[in-house]
């Protein structure tokens, strides 16, 4: 059993599948640097990520499966499960063996997997587009910040671009330490080092908030509130589609008013 | 100026929670100019209520003096209630800011009737054409319109909607007369009918001319009360189908009545909201709407009451069991969809998965499939199933032991007619 350590990127896992089919290596285990044991021992290869070789594996990729699928690997990776690479290269091994078109195969259980667990990551990326809360700062930027299961960021980037063209705006992953910032013109990924700054933790205080912010969150606090009805109150319902873990950044969910 | 807005909001928006429909999908409006929203065509939830229910729309009245005396609504003109009323600007600037921050997909606009039908109605189109022409808005907009409006009025009204809706309110004219003896069920299907022209007339000119200013891209929709009159869900599910089949309606909603009035005419308040038969009637429309039966399938003057303890798809089986079993990796896709405890997904899966190897039990569970439900209406290529000759009863049975509803059992069953 070979151990191969890279990036813990997609373009790195592509490559890593590129030498994989270059060197012919049957027995892999392949595991991201920042998930590396110090005690691993035994036969370990480092793969540089190379984005040339990456490009090739997924323009092959794209015309063995057809773009809709290996969008589909592409979500699978970004759940970060454990052994997620393995399991993925399962996939592609069996994809590339096969003449049939295999993407449909959910007897497979590598197939099955990867329609399931994008399937995951698909919910979490519409759950981020539905429970971003932007907060307008004194200087016009929507502000959020999110804590998601799965690394959606490089999912949600097109739907926020298109939808809020005309203000600034950046969502914060602040368990992934990187987000996602529009200025009027593109969509860049950003790192902040928010020590000493006035948001602590990602999170903005009260003195840099924009008039008229607090205001609206207040309505929209008795929007929430009163448009419930209490004859049909269903807490197990509604815990099931907002999840406690989530409240703390819906602005509806926090204590107040 | 805030705390007046809170309190209009407050009034406003709870005079508007009755209306079920919150749907936000069907529409495809792209940002243009580099404007403010963009819908997919794909709905989102931004909240959830307590009770479950999803906030997707700022959904609000106008305002809720009403003109009308309509006894199953909070807003009749008899009722001892605070009146308010928005302005057209605080419409719109409630929903751009809600907009804006990622709270809604757009606005429901809904209204009690002030003076006439035109005079209320031409209020609604103006916030939209705001929206929409000043503020370059491309969110969702759901207008109400209003019974008796001129068509001037409602062809202008589809110009900045993506979806419009009347609310039929009660599932018969009987029903109608009853409580809202000043309504006619004519002057609801009347709009109705004139939209459903306008929207096939617009999808006909844009076949020829590209650039045809979309009308009303996400359809119409209506609302029943469920509950408050004796109709039973014959009744409500013919209405229904009629207005898919003949109205091309996108969606009809059942609202359980909740207790709001003393009338004696209805049912008294602290009777419990008839959750269960609105489930189930949802269950039935999912039904004709997307796995193929027929109305007479599901209820007809032999069965006219769905049945409570079980889904409508099992009643379904169990009354033609001699359907059944059916052999999952020989069946027809559209035979498949009709087997209890499978959804359309499970279906497409299966019916994929079978080309390359036949299904077992491990593939159909791992694919999804309530087994517990299925496995008395179908054979795979595992040796075991189920051979014995059970009754239609006995299956209720074992399916109602091993299963466990969401419901508890203190909701009010439908009251019974016979």
């Amino acid at each position: 059993m070979k151990t191969i350590i890279y990036d813990g990127s997609f373009s790195g896992w592509l490559t890593v599948v590129f030498h994989v089919y270059e060197y012919k290596w049957t027995d892999v285990n392949i595991l991201p640097v920042a998930k590396q044991q110090h005690s691993l021992f035994g036969d370990i290869h480092q793969v540089e990520t190379d984005e040339a070789k990456a490009d090739r594996v997924w323009h092959a990729l794209k015309k063995k499966i057809t773009n809709e699928y290996a969008m589909q690997l592409f979500q699978t990776f970004l759940s970060e499960e454990e052994h997620v690479e393995n399991v993925l290269l399962q996939y592609v091994r069996y994809a590339f063996s096969s003449q049939q078109k295999i993407t449909h195969n959910y007897s497979n259980s590598a197939v099955l997997y990867v329609s399931q667990t994008a399937r995951k990551v698909h919910r979490e990326k519409h759950r981020m587009e539905a429970f971003v809360r932007f907060q307008c700062l004194k200087d016009g930027l929507y502000y959020a910040t999110i804590e998601p299961d799965y690394n959606v960021l490089p999912l949600i980037k097109k739907h926020f671009e298109e939808r809020y063209a005309d203000q600034r705006w950046m969502i914060y992953d602040v368990k992934r330490h990187y987000g996602l910032y529009y200025d009027l013109n593109s969509v860049d990924l950003i790192s902040i080092n928010f020590e000493n700054t006035v948001a602590k933790n990602g999170k903005p205080s009260s003195e840099i908030l924009n008039e008229g912010e607090v205001q609206y969150q207040l309505l929209w606090k008795d929007y929430f509130k009163s448009v419930t009805i209490a004859a049909r109150k269903n807490i197990k319902l509604h815990v099931q589609h907002m999840p406690t873990r989530y409240w703390k950044y819906l602005i509806e969910k926090l204590p107040g008013r | 100026m805030w705390d007046r807005i809170s309190e209009k909001l407050k009034i406003l928006s709870d005079a508007a929670k009755y209306d079920v429909s919150c749907a936000s999908s069907g529409s495809k409006r792209k940002n243009e100019n580099k404007g403010l929203g963009n819908s997919s065509g794909m709905g989102i939830c931004h909240a959830y209520t307590e009770d479950g229910r999803c906030v997707s729309l700022l959904k609000i009245l106008l305002t809720n003096h009403c003109i009308y005396d309509c006894a199953y609504c909070v807003s009749r003109r008899s009722n001892d209630v605070k009146r308010a009323a928005f302005t057209v600007q605080e419409v719109v600037d409630l929903t751009i800011n809600f907009y804006r921050r990622n709270y809604i997909e757009g606005l429901f606009l809904s209204s009690g009737i002030f003076s006439n039908a035109d005079f209320t109605m031409e209020r609604l189109v103006r916030i939209a054409k705001k929206l929409r022409t000043e503020e370059n808005f491309h969110g969702y907009i759901h207008l109400k319109a209003i019974p008796g409006a001129s068509k001037e009025l409602l062809n202008e009204a589809g110009l900045y909607a993506d979806r419009l809706s009347v609310n039929i309110e009660m599932p018969t004219e009987q029903g109608l007369k009853l409580l809202a003896p000043d309504k006619k069920r004519d002057d609801m299907i009347h709009p109705m009918k004139h939209l459903k022209a306008a929207i096939e007339e617009n999808r006909d000119e844009k076949k020829v001319l590209k650039r045809t200013p979309l009308f009303a891209p996400a359809g119409q929709s209506t609302q029943m009360v469920v509950g408050a009159t004796a109709e039973t869900d014959l009744n409500i599910l013919s209405v229904a189908d009629w207005f898919y089949k003949k109205m091309q309606l996108k969606r009809v909603y059942y609202s359980g009545y909740v207790p709001i009035s003393n009338d004696s005419r209805l049912p008294m308040i602290g009777t419990p909201v008839p959750m269960i038969r609105e489930n189930r009637l949802y269950q039935a429309d999912w039904l004709m709407r997307f796995y193929g039966f027929e109305r007479n399938e599901i209820v007809s003057i032999d069965y006219p009451l769905l049945d409570m303890d079980i889904d409508p798809k099992l009643a379904w089986a169990l009354r033609n069991l001699h359907l059944f079993p059916i052999d999952i990796n020989k069946a027809d896709l559209a035979v498949i969809k009709r087997v209890p405890g499978i959804g359309v997904t499970s279906a497409l899966k299966i019916v994929a998965a079978r080309k390359f190897n036949n299904l077992n039990w491990e593939h159909l569970k791992k694919i999804g499939i309530s087994i517990n439900k299925a496995k008395y209406f179908i054979t795979c290529s595992s040796k075991d199933f189920e051979r014995k000759d059970y009754q239609p009863l006995q299956i209720k049975q074992f399916i109602l032991n091993t299963g466990h509803s969401k419901y508890r059992p203190d909701f009010s069953p439908q009251i019974s007619l016979f």
